[in-house]
């Protein structure tokens, strides 16, 4: 295991993407952890931030229920408040149908849908089975197809992944790999990877890796073969619905890791820390992120 | 195989004897086989360190485990070696401005000063280490070439140092400057005689190691919990903490013969009796989950 690794991790160090495409998920992901309800004024300002920094994809807000993710209940206002940049993509959540009609009416131009990574956590996530999760997703990507609306998904593969040849083969354009609650190593990522590729292939995945155990710098370092990253300004939030489970990886983290391997994003780190800052100032909490920290003290 | 090295406490308040003798024998028992455990600069620099003579003394020493302490030299040297230590450690810096600040001295008058310290080691057959900080930027400087990491670290190995630990003082580094001054430092000194001491400052710390790992580098320094960072580099924090690293090498199945969880209760020992958070995510995560 040590000596595949290790040369799997040999041979993906020669083969670096020149650019990597961040996906930016603290508007959603990152606010939907967080205790205090975030203004939505305060959630528009920061998207816009976002949208300067040179971010090419912001996840803004989620079409749930607001009985679920009372975070999210301003969606409608958010979609609509904040100022789209041209050549930046804002998708939104969409778990069925009616989250999707609602989207699109506000705005949307692109949505992602989120399975789940095993039963249990499907039950408690978004309350249903995995099977009855994937039927509503149907329904979504034949409304999606039908709006010419690009849908990308979400799979949460801690325990291997389930079912990302199916969000694949119904459409989305794009499956983002979830380690949802930050276990994974470069070991298992090799292995996850190495599997996945099999049915998918690699320019249509991205990694979403959580930083709980401290893992998801080198996580993401090993995927490099993938070149779309997702991760939260600040290090925002993480999952309600798994015990313990909190960190996504810090943007500014990310950034800074990519552009010193001489990977380009397009995105200006320190405007980047400028809505880190702003976002940590109005819901009162530290930074995630060790370059924010760093920066600070220098 | 790899060994880990926890290094030693860079805090403000002075913690007492006892607390760090108590640390270093927890260390002990959790299958480290290299604890740094304390060193004999003068209690004038490094106040937290004064008590090395007892420390030294007071520790239980564990067969197959080293105890190295830092000399910075020859007084040191002969102080370390008459309270019982069996190895010693040099610290020399890639940057000028650096060793003037930190250790008060010229790169090349610590070399003599180091020569001093190597040759008496050789005559007791003590062997020595030599570390080469601000290995990929330094506090003043900023930009450090590799060639003048690669000078240093090949003139300590060519005295007589058996292992150098290339230091990212200031946890500046990334994958990217880490491969550069990796492959141009083993030029000079063979990969197995090469160690990383990487700082988590900016987070990089467990790809930069990753990145080490990938070109054949065995040896990673850490510290339980996180501890530490250095006294003179302004607004250097943060070791990287050993529990993250074993945790990630762990993962990949590479043998360490350490225990986790034995570090995890270590590292809970050190920081209630420093009254202070860990810095390790794997110990934040596995409190959270219980």
């Amino acid at each position: 295991m040590c000596v595949f690794c290790l040369q799997t991790c040999v041979k993906a160090a020669h083969a670096l993407p020149q650019t990597v495409k961040i996906v930016e998920v603290g508007p959603r992901d990152g606010l939907q952890n967080e205790k205090t309800v975030v203004p939505t004024e305060a959630k528009i300002n920061l998207i816009n931030m976002l949208s300067e920094s040179g971010l090419p994809v912001i996840e803004a807000t989620s079409f749930v229920s607001p009985k679920w993710v009372p975070q999210m209940a301003d969606q409608v206002e958010v979609m609509q408040g904040i100022s789209k940049k041209p050549g930046v993509s804002y998708p939104v959540l969409t778990p069925n149908l009616k989250g999707f009609q609602a989207a699109v009416s506000a705005g949307a131009s692109e949505v992602a849908i989120f399975g789940a990574a095993s039963e249990l956590f499907s039950k408690k996530n978004i309350n249903c089975s995995v099977e009855e999760s994937l039927q509503r997703f149907e329904e979504v990507m034949k409304a999606a197809k039908e709006a010419a609306v690009p849908v990308r998904g979400y799979v949460s593969c801690v325990v291997g992944c389930p079912y990302e040849d199916r969000l694949y083969s119904m459409g989305c354009y794009e499956i983002s790999l979830g380690d949802t609650i930050g276990v994974g190593t470069p070991g298992s990522m090799t292995k996850m990877l190495e599997a996945v590729t099999k049915e998918v292939p690699v320019s249509a995945l991205a990694v979403h890796c959580h930083d709980t155990y401290g893992q998801a710098l080198a996580n993401i370092l090993i995927a490099l073969q993938v070149s779309v990253v997702d991760s939260s300004v600040a290090g925002l939030g993480g999952c309600p619905y798994a015990q313990g489970a909190s960190g996504n990886v810090a943007t500014e983290d990310v950034v800074y890791m990519l552009h010193g391997l001489g990977i380009k994003t397009g995105v200006d780190l320190s405007k980047l820390m400028d809505a880190g800052a702003f976002i940590c100032r109005t819901i009162n909490r530290k930074t995630s992120s060790k370059v924010a920290q760093a920066t600070c003290k220098l | 195989q790899y060994k880990y090295r926890k290094i030693p406490l860079c805090y403000m308040e002075i913690v007492p004897t006892r607390v760090k003798i108590q640390l270093i024998d927890m260390l002990s028992a959790t299958g480290l086989c290299v604890i740094e455990a304390t060193s004999f600069v003068s209690s004038k620099w490094v106040p937290q360190m004064a008590d090395h003579t007892d420390v030294v003394k007071g520790i239980q020493r564990v067969p197959h485990v080293q105890y190295p302490v830092l000399t910075p030299n020859i007084q040191g040297f002969q102080d370390a070696v008459a309270a019982g230590a069996t190895e010693v450690a040099v610290f020399g810096s890639a940057s000028e401005t650096f060793s003037r600040r930190n250790i008060n001295c010229s790169i090349s008058e610590s070399i003599l000063r180091f020569e001093e310290v190597i040759s008496a080691a050789k005559d007791r057959q003590i062997p020595v280490r030599g570390y080469v900080s601000c290995a990929l930027g330094c506090p003043h400087e900023g930009h450090i070439e590799p060639s003048q990491v690669a000078e240093v670290a090949k003139k300590l190995y060519e005295m007589g140092c058996y292992e150098i630990s290339l230091g990212d003082t200031i946890g500046v580094g990334t994958p990217g400057s880490m491969f550069k001054m990796l492959q141009t430092v083993m030029n000079d000194v063979p990969i197995s005689a090469l160690a990383v001491h990487c700082h988590d400052t900016y987070g990089q710390a467990l790809p930069n190691i990753l990145t080490a790992l990938q070109m054949g580098v065995s040896v990673v320094d850490s510290a339980v919990a996180g501890l530490g960072g250095c006294p003179y580099a302004q607004g250097s924090s943060g070791n990287v903490s050993t529990e993250d690293v074993l945790y990630m090498l762990h993962g990949m199945g590479i043998e360490t013969g350490v225990n986790l969880d034995k570090v995890i209760e270590t590292g809970d020992f050190i920081c209630n009796a420093l009254g202070r958070r860990t810095n390790s995510k794997v110990a934040q995560a596995r409190s959270r989950t219980l």
